[in-house]
């Protein structure tokens, strides 16, 4: 190879590097289908996430003042569609639908992608699980970056709180029951500061991942 | 405490069930019998009264065999007794007279007195070892139709020598021959330990962990004295089921109890091929570990840092040399560095320095990482005239220096009760897995029959399901906290 190729050659693949290093991973996609089964280990991989609110502090009484001040109109009943949105404080914040193309959803990216802060921050997500029939004994398991508080149907079921990494299953409910229909999960994740994100699944009475539900972001909700 | 109760006794029989309760018959004919395995009282006697009996229940009969010394030993025989109940209360409960099934004749190197009665789990096929001291310990076998000598024309084999009151027991393809070493009946300076090999035949060889055959003298230590018991001897296999197994041993002199001949029971564990001597929980202030999560049990409020909550402080506060720990006066208007401390000692966190911020009432229960707050701590403490399991009294479990008590609810979770009531969900056994580990059940559920064991569910929750002997997420440490 002469000198000048090989120069040339050299300029071509820095600039191939740095394309790729400037593109940030993508690991959200908007849904394109009403229903989604849940993924590979039954984790629930649509939702509807609000672009992010400052706040501060992740240990339990701080993670529960947090999320029991109302930072929007109804916050704990909304059934958010893609794109509508809420006043927060002075802020105007935007609900998007989401895929995530993995076990759990990257709130790093969300709102990175947004060109939102990834810090300090609280996120507002919200899913529909829809069963056949009515499941008792069921419990709902997650994980996530930082502390979180989660309800089904309303009542709180879950409260992890300080600084900790998303472990699959760290959070896991009492026994539930999920009725015939739509069933909304609601969750609050409180990030401090680096990466963010969550996952969730539904386990069965045995402790397995349940199968036989869909996921959508609407849904009839008694 | 070897258990409760009146737990005199010398050369124990294994301990079976018969009808709910236990039973143990040992030398003269005595007999223990027992509702829960903890508290024991005197049983009716048996119609011969002699040396270190062993029983056995296969199908509707329960046989026992006891040795009787027709001469000076080593002149003796061993004798079969059965019946179709042990509680005397029964109407069918009569021993009848099955013969003599093993002797020795004084002159030969055996002595046939204490009897061990086993049944191969593999074929079926029902084996007895005996022996005293004079000469062999030996192996016939019985037929386990009628528990009498089967082939009485077939001679004896000899599996070990020097000991007595012989036993064996079938695991993962070995046969173990736990057999007594050492002397009885001398009060504390009776030397009984219990010793053993194993084999891959039940006819032997069975050789010790350091390949010496037991009937060269052999012998691996299984249990010996130790804290406030001495002279174990006799051992006897319990197994309750689901993985979970104990033995029955007496011990020569128990400290406690003026020195005298007493019944034990304790968990049996298993380590590298070889059974292994567990121990009952002893009352304590505890971690409670999860063995799959790693994460330990905690009353469900918000930890305060050990000493208190501190801010990260600056990486400098000071030139090098000087602040807390150094021996140096810090820097007017620095706070101390990050890692050097506050100065002085810390003094651990108990429940009196922050129960205050807890809120009163029942709790939730999680789990979280240890970091050796007082929430994290727990008192386990036998509660008195409440019964108990084999092997141990029910314990009540609180956080330690507090009144708040673990309990089970009536829908299989867990909650911290402002206090004990007494309830049969506040009321706990603990017993001591294969591994080492331990399986934490309470007495009973409220309005439920069904037995629940504590289960880690997630890293930071737990649960009471039922108990899966293959699953890790119902072991658990009891820690130092």
């Amino acid at each position: 190879m002469s000198r000048t190729y090989k120069g040339r050659f050299m300029i071509m693949a820095f600039s191939a590097l740095a394309c790729v290093a400037q593109t940030p991973p993508q690991t959200l996609a908007k849904p394109t289908t009403p229903q989604k089964l849940p993924g590979n280990g039954g984790f629930i991989q649509r939702w509807t996430i609000l672009e992010p609110i400052h706040v501060t502090g992740l240990t339990d009484s701080a993670v529960q003042a947090t999320v029991k001040k109302e930072h929007f109109a109804n916050q704990f009943t909304v059934i958010p569609k893609d794109g509508e949105k809420v006043t927060a404080g002075a802020a105007q914040l935007t609900w998007h639908a989401v895929d995530t193309k993995n076990y759990n959803v990257n709130l790093f990216h969300f709102a990175r992608g947004l060109g939102k802060p990834t810090s300090d921050v609280l996120f507002w997500a919200v899913t529909i699980v829809n069963c056949p029939q009515e499941m008792n004994n069921v419990r709902l398991a997650i994980g996530s970056n930082s502390a979180s508080v989660w309800w089904v149907n309303g009542q709180e079921v879950i409260g992890i709180y300080g600084d900790r990494q998303t472990v699959i299953d760290d959070g896991v409910s009492k026994r539930l029951t999920l009725r015939k229909g739509a069933n909304v999960i609601r969750a609050a994740i409180i990030n401090g500061g680096g990466a963010t994100d969550f996952c969730a699944r539904i386990l069965d009475a045995g402790g397995k991942p349940m199968n036989g539900v869909t996921i959508s972001l609407t849904g009839t909700v008694k | 405490m070897a258990l409760d109760g009146t737990v005199g006794i010398h050369d124990p029989s294994t301990i079976v069930r018969c009808d709910g309760k236990y039973y143990t018959y040992g030398t003269g004919g005595s007999s223990l019998v027992s509702e829960d395995g903890w508290t024991w009282k005197r049983g009716t006697q048996l119609p011969r009264r002699g040396l270190a009996p062993d029983v056995i229940h296969i199908g509707d009969r329960y046989y026992l065999y006891i040795a009787a010394n027709i001469g000076a030993q080593p002149k003796a025989a061993i004798n079969m007794l059965w019946n179709k109940t042990l509680d005397p209360n029964s109407p069918d409960y009569k021993w009848e007279e099955g013969g003599v099934v093993a002797s020795s004749d004084g002159v030969e190197d055996c002595n046939a007195i204490d009897p061990g009665v086993f049944r191969d789990p593999n074929d079926g096929r029902l084996w007895l070892v005996y022996g005293s001291y004079f000469g062999y310990i030996r192996l016939v076998e019985l037929d386990a139709k009628t528990g009498k000598r089967l082939n009485p024309k077939v001679p004896p084999r000899d599996l070990a020598i020097n000991c007595e009151a012989a036993d064996m027991i079938f695991r993962d393809g070995w046969y173990y021959l736990l057999a007594t070493h050492g002397s009885c009946c001398r009060g504390t300076d009776s030397g009984y330990n219990i010793r053993m090999g194993r084999a891959k035949r039940i006819t032997g060889p069975f050789l010790d962990n350091a390949g010496v055959d037991m009937i060269q003298g052999g012998g691996k230590l299984f249990l010996g004295s130790g804290g406030r018991v001495v002279g174990p001897g006799h051992f006897g296999l319990l197994d309750l089921g689901e993985g979970v197994q104990k033995f029955s041993t007496h011990y020569e002199a128990d400290l406690d109890r003026g020195g005298a001949s007493v019944l034990d029971i304790r968990p049996l564990l298993w380590k590298d091929g070889w059974p292994v001597a567990g121990d009952n929980l002893k009352e304590g202030a505890y971690r409670i570990e999860s063995v799959i999560t790693g994460t330990a049990l905690e009353l469900a409020v918000e930890g305060m840092p050990v000493g208190g909550r501190r801010t990260r402080g600056p990486r400098g506060g000071g030139p090098p040399g000087t602040g807390p720990g150094t021996g140096q006066p810090p820097t007017p208007g620095a706070g101390p560095r990050m890692f050097e401390g506050v100065g002085g000692v810390i003094a651990s966190q108990d429940a009196a320095q922050v129960e205050k911020n807890w809120p009163v009432g029942n709790t939730d229960v999680r789990m979280a990482n240890y970091l050796c707050q007082a929430q994290q701590k727990w008192a386990v403490s036998v509660v008195p005239n409440a019964g108990g399991f084999p092997g141990s009294p029910y314990f009540k479990i609180t956080i330690a220096g507090t009144k708040r008590t673990l309990a089970a609810t009536k829908d299989a979770e867990l909650i911290v009760l402002p206090a004990f009531t007494g309830g049969a969900g506040q009321l706990w056994r603990m017993d001591q897995l294969a591994d080492g580990t331990w399986r934490i059940m309470p007495k009973s559920i409220p309005d439920s029959k069904e037995a629940l064991a504590l289960s880690a569910v997630g890293s930071s929750f737990a649960t009471l399901t039922k108990f899966d002997p293959k699953n890790e997420k119902q072991r658990w440490l009891f820690k130092t906290p």
